[in-house]
């Protein structure tokens, strides 16, 4: 059973390579911000996609699950494991474009290596303060639109969006409708899932 | 002072991304946004956007959090054969 899922791998990789260097060569053409947006939702919407992520989703739940020690402190709760990984792959499947999705494959290394890197991050962090102010400023500038309440709403947005905490207001807006496509995406493929699953465990009855 | 300056200059470069820039991203967010896309298609300002899309990132993230419980459970009543057929079935 294993040894089929790795054959079809390498099919659905190499015809994702493909498409993936024509949409290249399509952008370097129209190399403008509508083009790579309405690509991000055209893309988290194909069936493609979603088949990838639900199937790299599945391998990686099936590792969490292998793996249940209650002595883990990663993974307290098992919804709160499902979480992580189904983000996890989500960030994967993203290639790594996208801000949010770097972020988050950076915070899981951050938080397994937390002691070590605690003394590397808050030195980090000092000097991001001094460089952050530069954006900062430049959302003051923006003409006329950006009353104290505009930009409340701009810094309660980015930290929703992972990664984004100090990102520029068009860099926030960017990056959140890319994450919104990917989020509704991950909902479809988990609820798939869920159903798959709901399904056959009632057609099926279990070991006992 | 110079160094305000310096900065001010370097952040001209940034602001110029324009309005009109600014306003098209806007728009394609309140596309994305089923409260407003079903509802009222005329321009709505920019912080209802920006609301609206808070809202519906955290309802997103809801609705993530409980299809997590939820596949944890049934994942602790199947075991691996079975799941080993729903992969075969999803890479159809």
């Amino acid at each position: 059973m294993a040894s089929t899922l790795i054959s079809n791998h390498p099919v659905t990789n190499s015809e994702r390579t493909r498409d993936s260097k024509k949409k290249k060569k399509k952008k370097i053409n129209n190399s403008t911000n509508q083009n790579s947006l309405s690509q991000s939702r055209n893309r988290w919407k194909s069936e493609r996609e979603q088949q990838i992520y639900s199937s790299k989703l599945l391998q990686a739940l099936q590792q969490v699950r292998l793996s249940p020690s209650p002595a883990s402190t990663s993974a307290p709760r098992g919804g709160r494991a499902v979480r992580e990984a189904a983000d996890r792959v989500l960030a994967v499947t993203a290639k790594g474009r996208t801000r949010w999705s770097r972020a988050i494959l950076t915070n899981r290394l951050k938080l397994k290596f937390m002691k070590h890197k605690r003394q590397r991050v808050s030195a980090a962090a000092a000097g991001n303060i001094r460089s952050s102010k530069k954006p900062r400023v430049s959302i003051l500038r923006l003409k006329g639109k950006n009353f104290p309440a505009l930009r409340r709403k701009v810094r309660v947005l980015g930290r929703l969006v992972p990664g984004c905490k100090k990102e520029p207001l068009p860099v926030i807006l960017e990056e959140a409708t890319d994450y919104i496509s990917a989020l509704e995406m991950q909902i479809r493929a988990m609820t798939a899932l869920t159903n798959l699953l709901s399904r056959a465990t009632t057609s099926a009855p279990p070991p006992s | 002072m110079s160094g305000r300056r310096s900065r001010s200059r370097q952040s001209s470069a940034v602001s110029r991304i324009t309005d009109d820039q600014i306003n098209d991203l806007v728009s394609k967010l309140q596309q994305l946004l089923p409260e407003i896309r079903d509802r009222c298609s005329d321009k709505v300002s920019a912080a209802r956007v920006l609301q609206e899309t808070c809202n519906y990132i955290r309802s997103l993230h809801r609705e993530v959090d409980d299809l997590s419980e939820r596949l944890s459970e049934l994942l602790a009543t199947t075991d691996t054969a079975q799941a080993a057929i729903i992969r075969n079935l999803l890479m159809q």
